[in-house]
């Protein structure tokens, strides 16, 4: 254990300044917005297992209903954003960089905005509470962190037992460019975000509580400091971090705040960390002192693309392009649509597309905001990209094995831990899409396991397949052998018998060939005819003949 | 409404191959001038050659390699190799030298192995070294700086001669040419003379060779200024000094009438143009932070053995070769620690 240094910052190796563009956005307080014509409610926005489906197409669903339960103990929970018909489930366009479609429950609002009437009570003191009951409550609410991406809550506040963990992280960081939701959040919300700390902590049965906020952000830290002060509470403590991006990054934020590294293909809470984003925070105290579920989330409209930027709280599933009209519409230069920020963030094909938990900024950029999809030139190993890394890779190395497809050279330079930042790509003099590179070799990394899993499989149960032939043939064989034993001590049988045996069977082969001929295609009622009928099917039976010889000649006659 | 996607990150803050070579050609243009102010026109007309012979050359081989020949020739390498070259060279080398020396730069050492960004050799230098083996006569053809030159010759005359291969108008090469510092020390020491007698030579300034040192000063400014710009790695350069200076050091203490003193070597020949300009060169130096230390160090250590010992007055070439072949092998074990594995955690 280290000593506890109250003002005492780490830093993490690496990083960018990247032009902040937050001043566009980062004054306008959050509001709400009219509901849309319907809503689209992706039953997969969380990290984990699909959410199970609880309603039919025709269902009349409330506020705050559950519409889709959590699948497994990686699940969340869906809920409906709003009171109104369930029109229609089926396959939807995504938010996903591929574009991929996927089920969805599509919600067409009534405009009455009623309230499910069961909703779980308010809880009116959470301390008294066991934590085992606020973690499912959590669940109930189908809450995900919000910081991107998306990992049920309830898991990441269950540590298991043998991990002793000693500090909660609130992230407000909020280190990309262009994002200003968790900066407004914790303006305007400082109380929800500081008693979510609370709860989370009381939880996770720990005192100590880090808010790490970017230096950028001077009134969030009053806001925050001015609740904690006006609350009495001492033990949680804001921390101003440099503004260096990614120090959002959980990982690089946690080395900030406290100097420990979470190691490679480890988690937080091997070195006895947990940490979870302002917004989440927030949701989490609304679960439970307002018994609301996760069914709306604030977020950044932002860019050169949208007439005026603004923070907006949106029902869960609202499509980009209703956002966008409450924005002010697209501008001309409108270029390119960014879910995200414009480093981390992925461009979406079509604004038919819903925003989901995850989602904490629409970026429409104009063509002057976003780098041009220009040839890149070769690299010339320049090892800007390794200054910049945050992970402290040699990204110049693995782009030179991803191209090569290369897998296991570049799994020596530590592939899986890169965090696809972008701080790479972003200083790269050659303009290569580098993180392009890292995604591409990670996935075939994965799809040559999962085929070698699968052929390990198809091996074992080949292998398995021989020993049970090998093992019933033996068994015959033993069987065979005790039966021989046992037949040569018993006497022959009875020649009569056997040509008993003899005449049965041929009486079987008579009636199997009079079957048989039977069978066979007689010509029908040609009994009895008079001499005239007989000519006339003579006649019929020539004309046929000669027919089918002139057919004949004609096909043996070629070019006809 | 429907629009086209690309991979994030969607910002760069990047200059782009272009921007990085210009800020290297703007860094020697003080050396440079400082050249021309003591060498004469010669090195100015053969720089303009060899920048005309370089981008003709490049462009044709990308022709000849189907390659897009507009981004690579705007990538300004080909100008920046050939400028390297041009000051390596004697400043009345005949047309033809230089023609030779940008084409195994160029063609040989460059396209042939990828273009931009492939090529394991410092183009530059294998063009320098093809020609100091080749033509050792013509390659020894140097000036004196202009303080000691007996005949300024205008650029006409400059022109004249390396148009034509030889000095005109009752001149011969005797009269004009003058061994370079490097060469006095090494011809000195082989006739048993010592350091100190050798330097009485007026050739010699107060570290390096008269002149020399002067300019050996404005690349050394140009170069403090692309490590303040962060177009280069300060390690290597630092570490080349170093390298040098440091195994000089002992040898120059235990004897200093056989071996030149530290600042002696670090002021003359290639090693400031090296150090700054040659070793920072990224496609064939090692990539990693510690494999730069090696790799400067490497360089600087393999000169001074060279000047040493071997039969060459100066090594930076021959010795930024040998760890262009080392730096693949040095990149592999130098790994950086990655985060999250080993070191501070808990």
């Amino acid at each position: 254990m280290e000593l506890h240094l109250p003002n005492r910052l780490w830093h993490f190796h690496g990083g960018l300044h990247p032009e902040q563009h937050k001043k566009i956005t980062c004054e306008t307080m959050i509001r709400g917005i009219p509901l849309p014509d319907r809503l689209i409610l992706p039953l997969q926005q969380h990290i984990g297992a699909e959410a199970e489906l609880d309603v039919n197409v025709g269902d009349y669903v409330y506020k705050g209903q559950p519409i889709a339960r959590a699948n497994g103990y990686v699940s969340a929970a869906l809920h409906a954003p709003t009171s109104g018909t369930v029109t229609e489930i089926g396959e939807h366009r995504l938010p996903h960089p591929s574009g991929l479609s996927g089920a969805c429950i599509i919600i067409e609002p009534d405009g009455k905005d009623s309230w499910w009437p069961t909703m779980p009570a308010p809880v009116e003191s959470y301390l008294d509470m066991d934590p085992a009951d606020i973690r499912q409550r959590i669940r109930d609410a189908g809450i995900v962190g919000l910081g991107g991406a998306a990992f049920p809550t309830a898991v990441k506040l269950n540590p298991p037992s043998r991990q002793h963990i000693d500090t909660l992280i609130i992230n407000g960081a909020e280190c990309e460019p262009y994002i200003t939701c968790d900066d407004r959040l914790m303006r305007e919300r400082a109380e929800e975000v500081i008693e979510g700390a609370c709860i989370i902590r009381h939880v996770l049965g720990i005192t100590r509580v880090l808010i790490g906020v970017e230096d950028n952000k001077p009134e969030a830290c009053a806001s925050l400091r001015q609740v904690l002060k006006d609350k009495g509470i001492k033990d949680i403590e804001v921390k101003e971090v440099p503004t260096i991006y990614p120090t959002g990054g959980e990982k690089q934020l946690i080395k900030v705040l406290t100097g420990r590294e979470v190691p490679s293909h480890g988690l937080p809470a091997d070195i006895g960390v947990v940490c979870h984003n302002v917004g989440t925070a927030s949701s989490v105290y609304r679960a439970l002192a307002h018994g609301e579920p996760m069914i709306s989330r604030i977020m950044t409209v932002t860019g050169g693309g949208v007439s005026e930027p603004c923070n907006l709280e949106i029902p869960i599933g609202t499509p980009i392009s209703h956002l966008i009209a409450q924005a002010g519409g697209y501008t001309e230069q409108a270029e390119r649509l960014i879910m995200g920020g414009p480093m981390m963030g992925f461009a979406l094909s079509s604004d038919e597309i819903p925003v989901i938990k995850g989602t904490n900024c629409i970026l429409v950029a104009r063509s002057s905001e976003v780098e041009k999809p220009a040839q890149h030139m070769p690299c010339i190993r320049c090892g800007r990209c390794t200054t910049a890394c945050p992970a402290n890779l040699l990204p110049q190395q693995m782009y030179w094995h991803a191209r090569s497809k290369d897998f296991d050279k570049i799994q020596d330079f530590n592939l899986f831990d890169c965090i696809e930042c972008g701080c790479c790509a972003a200083v790269c003099p050659s303009h290569i899409p580098l993180v392009q590179y890292y995604r591409f070799a990670k996935t075939e990394i994965w799809a040559q396991e999962r085929a070698r899993d699968k052929s390990d499989h198809a091996r074992q149960r080949h292998e398995f397949r021989l020993e049970r032939i090998e093992r019933e043939k033996r068994e015959k064989a033993e069987r065979l052998a005790k039966k021989k034993a046992a037949l040569s001590k018993t006497p022959k049988p009875e020649k009569g018998e056997e040509d008993g045996k003899k005449a049965a069977i041929q009486a079987a082969l008579e009636r199997a060939k009079a079957k048989k001929a039977q069978s066979e295609v007689q010509p029908r009622n040609v009994e009895g005819l008079t001499e005239a009928q007989q000519r006339q099917i003579d006649e019929a039976e020539a004309r046929r003949k000669a027919a089918a010889k002139a057919q004949d000649q004609q096909e043996k006659t070629p070019g006809q | 409404m429907e629009f086209k996607t690309t991979s994030s990150p969607y910002i760069s803050s990047a200059p782009d191959v272009g921007a990085v070579m210009r800020q290297v050609l703007y860094a020697l243009v003080p050396g440079t001038l400082a050249t021309i102010w003591y060498f004469g026109w010669g090195v100015l007309i053969t720089l303009i050659m060899a920048i005309l012979f370089a981008v003709g050359l490049e462009a044709l081989m990308l022709r000849l390699r189907r390659k897009e020949v507009k981004p690579f020739v705007t990538d300004f390498s080909a100008v920046l190799t050939a400028w390297l070259l041009t000051l390596a060279l004697p400043p009345l080398a005949p047309w033809w030298l230089t023609l030779i020396g940008i084409f195994f730069a160029i063609v040989v050492a460059k396209q042939l192995y990828g273009g931009l960004g492939y090529n394991p050799f410092n183009p530059a230098m294998i063009g320098y070294v093809v020609l100091l083996i080749s033509f050792p006569m013509e390659m020894t053809n140097w000036l004196p700086p202009a303080m000691l030159a007996k005949h300024q010759l205008g650029f006409m005359d400059s022109l004249n001669i390396i148009l034509t291969g030889s000095p005109t108008g009752g001149l011969s090469w005797d009269a004009l040419t003058m061994a370079t510092p490097l060469d006095a020390v090494k011809t000195g020491l082989s006739m048993d003379r010592t350091i100190t007698e050798i330097r009485q030579s007026p050739l010699f300034g107060d570290f390096g060779g008269k002149g020399w040192e002067w300019i050996r000063n404005w690349f050394a400014l140009g170069g403090f200024w692309l490590i303040y710009k962060r177009v280069i790695d300060w390690r290597i350069p630092l570490s080349l000094i170093l390298g040098i200076g440091v195994i000089a050091t002992p040898f120059f203490i235990a004897n200093p009438d056989s071996f030149a003193s530290p600042a002696f070597h670090i002021f003359s020949g290639a090693v400031i143009v090296g150090a700054f300009y040659i070793a920072t060169d990224p496609v064939t130096a090692s990539t990693t932070p510690m494999g730069r230390w090696i790799y400067g160090a490497g360089i600087g250590i393999l000169t001074y053995i060279i000047r040493s010992w071997g039969g060459y007055p100066d090594g930076v070439a021959f010795a930024v070769l040998l760890m262009n072949m080392a730096a693949p092998m040095i990149d592999y074990y130098t790994k950086p620690r990655v985060f999250g594995q080993g070191g501070p955690g808990k």
